[in-house]
């Protein structure tokens, strides 16, 4: 079933640069609209959003399970494990469940096939809705190594085929679970502070897209007077500035009591309209100028 | 007896190394022949799970008691699963740490430290 | 040497800020800046000096030899982290693979073998006898404890003798690099923001730094960015017998500073004589006679 919606996801270099701010506050003026919390370390959309009806699901990985009267102690498990999650005890293997990656290798390589697999909790996804949009939340369980797999059913499950807009709100930096959150959107939103500290990690972000071969574009936020090295970062590199969202107490007062801006204030509400506006007609734009996939 | 300390160099009076799963080197002491070996550490190149590689070389060795001044829950549990009992090191020399083992003054490591993935208890 | 680590939980907090800041108060010669995925400190505190760079490795990726490849698809059967393909001819995925090595070992050819990347970057600044460790993941990278160990030992190596105090600006989050940062260290002051994501944040760092037994301060920053938040985070300290070792306003002084490449403390502004403040708390405590804690 082709997926005719229009993916955005909004990330930036670092934490507390406003992605959510962001990705929140356009999903809430957009209509009927889809948000998905891809910061699953983290996530802190639905604190906005406060979602009902919320539907949940528990993500899962396979993790080894040893039958010792099958094992003959070779310790072929142990030695191919390039994660350590392997221990050889009293002569039978061990396994250390929150190290292990499931790769499935030791099940693969065991001669006496003593190695099966269960199902290990490791997060859960929920579904929710507030008012226009449905809210899409992942959470890794502290302790657990990777929120891939969580992120991978997130968007998996977001798939539709109705033309709502998907906003993804992604987890700070520019590691795997980053890339993993953006694999698959068709546009992205970089949001940069004005400050030194601001165009380094903004760097780092539209590199990443550069890579992946996104159409992009900056919003700048917690502008204030005086200069702003992220927006001349933008004019050298010739990225289009889709908006400014100046420093206001009033927002960061909102914002901190985790209300949505668009939702309490007309004056915000126009402001991130605007930028709705602002963004889709880009959008619009890049996907028909440089169709991809 | 043998018992391992960890150790940042290879000589009886440099200090013992802080980090037990990630020590360069392992020193494995005999208290009855007074003999000693250093091994290389094959768990330091690990990404993760260095800790539980580390205590795998030490059950391994036959060792009945390691000496460290920190180890993580992983390591903890293949070391009392294998039936090494883990002493808390004292600050002072790797010998100064032989001594005071010997004159039965060491206690045992209490508190262990979460895994390098967070983990919880 | 005693360690001090700044951590938040939550991005965006001031941590940087902070800890530039307490590195000129102190005067300190050691300093290190854990946040690997996205260091700052550097843009601080290095301007214009060269580092001594080396690779940092993370795990092995694999390669296939298009020569020896016999195209049987067993790889790619067996990859779980969907990071072999075939379009042309079957090649890995440098970014999903994870260097489980499942792909060597059923390959029937020997086509595949496991390589070793480059994941990151160190960087030791070590001219005027300071020593600042400081280092860049790779894009893509798994976030990594093990690189974190390796800035903070280069810190340690690096330090003479008579170096008292250690400053370590940490990373967000509470996982793996965190945990790493913590360990070995004498105390951490968490850096909370008067928000309600940022007192969640803060309420899952604490317990993760709790099970490592160090001290423990709090101070918050930008405080009057929302005072009901505030008074929520001073009363929850007291509460369970955290130090609080002050409050910083929100100060657009501050922003200027950090845009000149200077440090709070190097400016006359409100944001700086709080940061003193907290800065004089949270060394008492640090230096105040402790726990018996091994260095």
């Amino acid at each position: 079933m082709k997926n005719k919606s229009l993916k955005i996801a909004v990330l930036s270099g670092k934490g507390g640069t406003g992605k959510t701010l962001v990705s929140v506050n356009l999903a809430s003026v957009a209509g009927q609209s889809v948000y998905i919390d891809c910061d699953v370390e983290e996530p802190n959309g639905h604190l906005f959003f406060k979602p009902t009806d919320i539907y949940q699901q528990d993500i899962t990985v396979k993790i080894p399970v040893v039958d010792e009267n099958l094992c003959n102690g070779c310790h072929k498990c142990v030695d191919f494990c390039k994660f350590n999650a392997l221990a050889f005890i009293k002569n039978k293997p061990y396994v250390f469940e929150e190290v292990c990656h499931s790769c499935g290798g030791c099940l693969l390589l065991c001669p006496e096939k003593a190695i099966s697999e269960k199902e290990k909790t490791i997060g859960k996804v929920q579904k929710g809705v507030s008012s226009n949009v449905t809210v899409n939340t992942g959470i890794l369980n502290t302790g657990e190594a990777s929120g891939i797999p969580i992120i991978k059913k997130l968007l998996n499950e977001s798939a539709s085929d109705k033309e709502l807009p998907v906003f993804i709100d992604c987890p700070p930096g520019s590691a795997c679970i980053v890339m993993e959150s953006i694999k698959d959107a068709d546009y992205c939103i970089l949001v940069a502070e004005p400050t030194m500290f601001g165009v380094h990690n903004l760097n780092m972000v539209y590199d990443l897209v550069r890579l992946f071969d996104k159409p992009h574009g900056v919003v700048l936020n917690k502008c204030l007077n005086g200069e702003n090295p992220a927006e001349e970062f933008c004019m050298e590199k010739n990225i289009p500035v889709l908006g400014q969202i100046p420093f206001d107490n009033a927002l960061g007062s909102l914002n901190s009591d985790s209300k949505i801006a668009a939702r309490e204030s007309e004056r915000f509400r126009a402001l991130f309209y605007s930028l709705l506006e602002t963004v889709m007609k880009e959008v619009r734009h890049e996907t028909t100028a440089n169709p991809q996939r | 007896m043998k018992i391992a300390i960890p150790v940042d160099e290879q000589d009886l009076e440099s200090g013992v190394c802080p980090s037990f799963g990630r020590a360069p080197y392992f020193l494995f002491y005999d208290t009855v022949t007074k003999e000693s070996y250093f091994l290389d550490n094959s768990a330091v190149a690990s990404q993760g799970g260095a800790g539980i590689r580390a205590a795998q070389v030490i059950a391994d060795h036959g060792v009945k008691a390691l000496l460290t001044p920190r180890c993580g829950e992983n390591a903890e549990e293949v070391l009392s699963k294998t039936e090494v009992l883990i002493y808390k090191s004292i600050p002072g020399t790797v010998q100064q740490n032989i001594d005071a083992f010997a004159a039965e003054q060491l206690i045992l490591l209490s508190d262990f430290h979460p895994g390098f993935h967070g983990h919880e208890k | 040497m005693k360690q001090l680590l700044i951590l938040s939980g939550k991005g965006g907090t001031g941590k940087t800020t902070i800890a530039s800041a307490f590195i000129r108060f102190s005067g300190a010669k050691a300093y290190a800046d854990c946040d690997v995925d996205a260091p700052n400190l550097h843009l601080i505190m290095a301007q214009g000096s060269e580092p001594k760079r080396t690779d940092y490795y993370g795990m092995p990726k694999a390669e296939i030899d298009a020569d020896k490849c016999v195209s049987c698809g067993l790889c790619k059967a067996n990859c779980r982290f969907n990071a072999i393909s075939n379009e042309e001819r079957y090649t890995v995925d440098f970014f999903a693979c994870e260097g489980c090595g499942v792909c060597e070992a059923v390959c029937p050819a020997g086509a595949v073998s496991m390589k070793p990347a480059a994941a990151g970057e160190l960087m030791l600044y070590s001219d005027n006898n300071k020593a600042f460790s400081t280092a860049q993941l790779k894009m893509g990278s798994g976030t990594s404890g093990k690189l974190v160990t390796e800035v903070k030992k280069q810190m340690k190596v690096a330090a003479t003798p008579d170096i008292e105090l250690a400053v370590i600006d940490g990373s967000p989050g509470i996982g793996c690099p965190v945990i790493a940062s913590l360990s070995g260290i004498n105390m951490v002051l968490i850096v909370a923001e008067p928000s309600i994501s940022g007192i969640s944040d803060m309420e899952r760092i604490i317990k993760t730094a709790e099970t490592f037994r160090t001290k423990i301060g709090v101070c918050i920053n930008k405080y009057d960015t929302n005072s009901a938040n505030t008074e929520k985070i001073e009363k929850f300290c007291l509460t369970k017998g955290l130090p609080f070792t002050g409050k910083i306003p929100f100060d657009p002084e501050a922003v200027k500073a950090i845009n000149s490449g200077l440090t709070i403390a190097d400016v006359d502004c409100p944001s700086g004589s709080a940061a003193k403040e907290v800065f004089r708390s949270t060394m008492k405590l640090l230096f105040k006679e402790s726990d018996g804690h091994s260095a």
